[in-house]
């Protein structure tokens, strides 16, 4: 199971607590999906940082009894992103945090180098960060030196469903960083795209949409988890290398010979 | 029965207006002394939009919301029955799909039937959904012609709550000023706007297909239009942010950019009260009978709940949404 900044979480599922119908089909799928943490975003679902009143919304999600990932979902700039973050650290009592720096409001695409600064800064006013990033592998770098212990590359823009859109830099991400939690965060729409990240070697997913917007929420939510678990296991089994050619189960060899 | 219902509200007056007229004595308490801004339906949009709550709603919301028309209609309500347009802008035209697959009554139209439909909108879209069974009416219209029917039906309307001391029950539809009597009430923020726009003219409310909420246009007479509504878990009843209020008006301006000459008359704010699940509760405490949570719902099922308070009230057998008090 994944470890993060020295805790280990008890499912390398990671679910989002946006946009469901309701708080009470929110918390059915987070009991379906056995989901060990639970991203939130500080602006949009604590009531823009009216801490009083956005009060209720917290207590629902701290009822889920899974790790909280605070994240800076809606940041455009460092300064927005670092100031939620602060808030975040304020609301949630945990200096974990999911560092959004939204780089183009079209796309969603994440800033890079807005992010690695974002990082810096964060990291050494003691936060444990969790940046969403692309899969460059040069800002993955750059992230680590940031201070940066687990990087969370998109598998396709936030909210598309479209899968691991670039499956050989996610694969060099985790050649390059063996020892680095990773997680694909963004652009699962699919189990099955769930499970191909987990048989990457991947840590853990992490996903909302996917599930919320599912017209049975709770079932996606366990179909989920029963892939990332597929997934998971499959990694550690040892897949076979594809090959070119076709080869037989059954060796021909020694067969018996009938005419 | 002497009865004081404590509200005035969407949900306050529907319970008066039940009760009334099965011949209870009824005092609305209220200290703004009606209906008014204090209230949350006061911002309300006034879709009686069962098929299309369907979507992300629990299934007594569209069950229950069937018979809303109807009733507004009988307690002599302006009820326009039009129907809703549905519409999907740029890249979010495949939710069209989505909702189609997921709601109830609808068929599609193509060009001609949108611009046939909706003239102003002629050449827009592609294609829409119509939601033919659906109604809408003015929120604000509707309350205070309600409170004067229920005053000229002797329903007395007072500012102070002790002033009924007689009363053998209370029904509190206070929304979330019950908040300490009902601790798993939440505040669900929502942010409107009201534009002029004398030179666009549309027939029914047209819904605009957005990822994280339903936005939505109605016409309400008179040149006026009612844009609306965002969805913040916050209890927050003011303060309506840019970000939210720059949605409400890009979606207008996507709809029809004729909407970009529009004057804007009014920014509104309040919170819904909710229960978890988004459905409505009575909840039964001593002697006050609770109606609340009515959330985005308030007028399609106010009536609903009103008619179910007034079967608990009577003694029926316990009404669908009754839950006992366990705090």
């Amino acid at each position: 199971m994944p470890v993060f900044y020295g805790t280990e979480i008890a499912s390398a599922l990671m679910l989002g607590t946006a946009q469901y119908p309701s708080p009470t089909v929110l918390a059915e799928a987070f009991r379906r999906s056995g989901a060990g943490v639970a991203t939130v975003s500080v602006r949009r679902e604590a009531g823009s940082g009216d801490t009083a009143q956005g009060q209720q919304f917290r207590a629902l999600v701290e009822a889920l009894g899974v790790a909280l990932l605070p994240n800076t979902a809606g940041c455009h700039s460092v300064r927005e992103a670092v100031t939620t973050a602060q808030m975040a650290r304020e609301l949630f009592g945990t200096n974990w945090i999911k560092l959004e720096v939204i780089g183009h409001a079209d796309t969603l695409q994440p800033d890079p180098f807005g992010l690695v600064e974002a990082a810096r800064l964060l990291t050494d006013e003691g936060f444990a960060v969790f940046p969403y990033c692309t899969e460059d592998l040069v800002l993955c770098e750059r992230l680590l030196e940031a201070g940066c212990e687990v990087l969370m590359p998109w598998g396709a823009p936030i909210g598309t469903g479209l899968g691991l859109n670039n499956l050989y830099g996610l694969r060099s991400l985790r050649a390059q960083f063996p020892e680095v939690p990773l997680v694909v965060d963004a652009g699962l729409g699919l189990p099955s795209q769930a499970a191909q990240a987990m048989e990457l070697g991947y840590d853990a997913v992490l996903l909302n949409t996917a599930v919320a917007k599912a017209g049975d929420p709770a079932a996606m939510a366990e179909a989920f988890a029963g892939a990332v678990a597929a997934g998971a296991l499959a990694h550690r089994a040892d897949p076979m290398p594809p090959r070119d050619m076709a080869e037989p189960s059954t060796p021909v060899l020694g067969k018996a010979f009938l005419t | 029965m002497r009865v004081l219902v404590r509200g005035s509200g969407v949900a306050g007056l529907c319970v008066a207006a039940e009760l009334s007229a099965r011949g209870h004595a009824v005092t609305i308490t209220d200290p703004a002394g009606g209906p008014g801004a204090q209230a949350c339906s006061w911002w309300a949009g006034g879709m009686l939009a069962p098929d299309c709550e369907g979507v992300t709603a629990e299934e007594p919301v569209v069950r229950l919301g069937r018979q809303a028309a109807d009733w507004w209609q009988a307690q002599g309500a302006a009820v326009t029955r039009a129907g809703t347009l549905v519409v999907a802008l740029g890249r979010d035209r495949r939710e069209l799909d989505l909702f189609a697959r997921r709601s109830t009554n609808h068929r599609w139209l193509d060009r001609d039937g949108i611009a046939a439909a909706e003239p102003q909108l002629a050449g827009r879209f592609e294609r829409a959904l119509m939601m033919s069974e659906e109604a809408h009416l003015d929120p604000r219209a509707t309350l205070h012609g309600l409170r004067d029917r229920l005053v000229a039906r002797g329903v007395r309307l007072v500012t102070d709550g002790a002033s009924d001391t007689l009363a053998e029950q209370v029904i509190d539809c206070t929304g979330l000023a019950a908040r300490p009597a009902l601790p798993e009430l939440r505040g669900v923020k929502g942010e409107m706007a009201v534009l002029r726009a004398p030179e666009i003219d549309l027939t029914r409310p047209v819904r605009l297909l957005h990822p994280r909420y339903p936005l939505y246009i109605v016409p309400r007479g008179d040149g006026r239009f009612m844009l609306g509504a965002t969805q913040i878990e916050s209890g927050a009843r003011a303060g309506a942010s840019v970000r939210s209020v720059m949605e409400l008006l890009s979606a207008a301006y996507a709809l029809d950019p004729a909407f970009g000459a529009a004057e804007l008359v009014e920014i509104g704010v309040d919170a819904r009260p909710a229960f978890p699940d988004n459905l409505p509760r009575l909840t039964r405490a001593g002697d006050t009978l609770y109606v609340n949570g009515l959330f985005r719902h308030g007028f399609l099922l106010a009536p609903a709940l009103a008619q179910m308070a007034a079967a608990a009230l009577e003694g029926q057998p316990d009404p669908e949404m009754l839950h006992d008090h366990h705090a």
